[in-house]
């Protein structure tokens, strides 16, 4: 009945599936796309912050650190991108994303 | 040790489920209230492994900033919700092969991987023990002192970010008078004043 590294492995590694699943099932919808890529970064977080932990090495936090830091400017740059989109075409939706004919 | 596999298994089932709500539920307002739930309990997990601070962080910086904006953004955007959940099921099968072949490979790694003996001998900054010093302690005698870099980098990040979204939101109103310090400044008397010699009994 030990919880040991595996456990948290396992939780990360089925957080992450579901962030990857996510991206694929709401294609039209950015907001929950970036919600979806907050679940990869947590799950990323949950992975180093498990390490560190079993092998008594701090520096796995404090990459988690960094990468809490980097999940959070992304946050905020997304969603501000997200909001210039909407102000000039009234839609968020990932087809009408073509204005630079990419 | 029973009480920590209860909390564990409490802990990572919410997660897990709340994490499925995140993608699966209809209404976006509904999903970030489902990821601030997954947060909370990723938060849970963390403690449960000691890294106290990072669960604080986590619960600070995401559920009290992060979810926030979201919540913001969601609410604010008038968005027709329903019109996006358009081709739901038709992504579903190739989602569902994607994701169960990364769940495979994932697990498939996680059942094949030892740590070698070299690696705990050489552990770069070893966790102090909790008598000695508390993990935000011990975090702390770390980034301030090893991995300074790592944190001005951080801090340089969180700043790159700030100005971005600041430059990518705001926008200038036309016809909005705004003051200008350096027209301000740059007055002079020739150009604040006019003198005129005006004649008894006659206007200018």
């Amino acid at each position: 009945m030990t919880i040991g590294l595996s456990h948290y492995l396992t939780v990360a590694a089925i957080l992450f599936t579901i962030g990857i699943f996510g991206i694929f099932l709401n294609r039209k919808n950015v907001i929950v796309i970036l919600m979806s890529i907050e679940l990869l970064l947590l799950a990323v977080n949950i992975n180093l912050v498990a390490f560190s932990s079993y092998l008594g090495d701090l520096v796995g936090q404090v990459f988690a650190l960094l990468v809490l830091t980097v999940a959070a400017a992304e946050a905020a740059i997304g969603l501000a991108i997200l909001v210039a989109f909407y102000r000039n075409r009234g839609s968020i939706a990932v087809e009408d994303v073509n204005m630079m004919k990419g | 040790m029973v009480l920590q596999a209860v909390f564990f298994y409490i802990f990572a089932g919410i997660c897990v489920a709340s994490a499925v709500m995140v993608i699966a539920s209809r209404n976006p307002v509904h999903s970030v209230l489902f990821l601030i739930l997954a947060f909370f309990n990723a938060a849970g997990l963390f403690i449960l492994l000691g890294a106290e601070f990072l669960a604080m962080l986590l619960v600070v910086v995401y559920v009290g900033a992060v979810m926030v904006l979201f919540l913001f953004v969601v609410m604010m955007l008038d968005v027709d919700f329903v019109e996006l959940r358009q081709g739901f099921l038709q992504y579903l099968p190739v989602g569902a092969l994607v994701g169960i072949i990364l769940l495979v490979e994932l697990l498939l790694g996680l059942g094949a991987w030892v740590i070698g003996p070299e690696v705990t001998a050489q552990v770069a900054t070893p966790t102090p023990a909790l008598s000695e010093a508390s993990n935000i302690q011990a975090l702390g005698e770390v980034i301030y002192t090893r991995y300074v870099y790592f944190f001005q980098v951080a801090g340089l990040v969180l700043l790159v970010a700030m100005v971005g979204a600041i430059v990518l939101t705001l926008r200038h109103k036309e016809g909005v008078r705004r003051q200008d310090v350096s027209a301000q400044v740059a007055r002079n008397k020739a150009t604040a004043i006019e003198v005129r010699k005006v004649e008894t009994g006659k206007g200018i």
